[in-house]
């Protein structure tokens, strides 16, 4: 792979976690306080860099046969986890993901907790909310920056498309003071969970000792095969949509085969 | 110190094996699978993850909707 379609892959898995970050900070920022939520935000990406500092260069280390069947796995799961929410809110399974109720929930459950100071942090609620909510997010980041870059021995793009997303998204929310609910969320995770269970089994199995025909080209047959099982399987699911969902115009039905 | 433990452990099965840890339990069986025929009897079953993957997606899928129904 070379590093420009690594940046972009980085870039759109991290560009969904930066999107559920932002609504957190946001929610926090707006009725709380910006000082102890920046604070939170701050800290949280302290830690992050402390993982990313430690994990990335460890993983260096390891042999390439372990460390490709390692994250081969560990990306297949997450990959087939991101597949298995997306095809189900896409089917109306399950309730989409949606970045405008959840700032609702946010900011409702933000009002009603009482203000009390910590040490430094003046508002201790903000801190907490803004940090989790970040430290958590960019895990998912850290987790694909350090799977990607250190199996293709190129840490440097996929921080590259890591940091583009985080300010991508941090201006546009900064811009229209609000969470991004208009950005297809759903088909973004859709088409993220395609490109990890890929990556993942080819690292996997090659990391097993397999040898794939036509060697890293083999990725030019596997990640539209996989899209095509899985858009057949929302076909297959649309067909059993839930009673509830059935007539109704929502959202739910949007976001992956248009 | 042990609720602490407890949630440290549960937060990071949440966060690598998910809803559903039988798609992990079938991805680390057949990457095991997969290995020990690259070493053993010598045969590149480079169709085996990819195969499990598709199988482990359709049984949750099938899993999830049908305690929804």
């Amino acid at each position: 792979m070379t590093a420009l379609p690594l940046i972009l892959t980085v870039f759109v898995a991290c560009a969904v976690e930066a999107i559920e970050a932002l609504t957190i900070v946001l929610a926090a920022g707006l009725t709380r306080q910006w000082r102890s939520t920046f604070q939170g935000m701050a800290a949280a990406l302290v830690v992050l860099a402390a993982v990313v500092g430690v994990l990335g260069p460890t993983i260096t280390l390891l042999p390439l046969g372990a460390l490709r069947l390692v994250v081969g796995a560990l990306l297949a799961i997450f990959g087939l986890q991101w597949l298995r929410k997306a095809i189900l809110r896409a089917t109306g399974h399950k309730a989409l993901h949606d970045e405008a109720s959840a700032y609702l929930r946010e900011v409702a459950a933000a009002k009603a907790a009482p203000q009390v100071a910590k040490g430094r942090v003046s508002d201790w609620y903000a801190f907490t909310l803004s940090f989790k909510g970040v430290l958590l997010e960019g895990l998912e980041v850290v987790f694909i920056v350090i799977t990607f870059g250190d199996n293709q021995r190129n840490l440097g793009a996929a921080v590259i498309g890591a940091a583009i997303a985080v300010v991508v998204v941090t201006v546009t929310g900064i811009a229209v003071r609000a969470p991004l609910a208009k950005v297809p969320e759903n088909a973004m995770k859709f088409a993220v969970g395609i490109i990890l269970t890929s990556f993942g089994s080819f690292w996997g199995a090659e990391g097993a000792g397999v040898t794939w025909p036509g060697g890293d080209a083999a990725l030019l047959v596997i990640v539209p095969v996989v899209a095509v099982v899985c858009l057949s399987y929302v076909a297959w699911l649309r067909r059993y949509r839930p009673a509830a969902s059935l007539g109704q115009q929502t959202p739910a039905t949007e976001g992956v085969t248009g | 110190m042990l609720r602490a433990l407890k949630s440290f452990g549960a937060f990071w099965y949440d966060f690598v094996i998910g809803d559903d840890w039988h798609v992990a339990v079938i991805v680390v069986a057949a990457l095991g699978l997969t290995a020990l025929l690259a070493h053993v009897a010598h045969v590149s079953a480079w169709w085996l993850v990819p195969l499990a993957a598709f199988a482990a997606l359709a049984w949750s899928l099938y899993r999830a909707t049908a305690s929804r129904s």
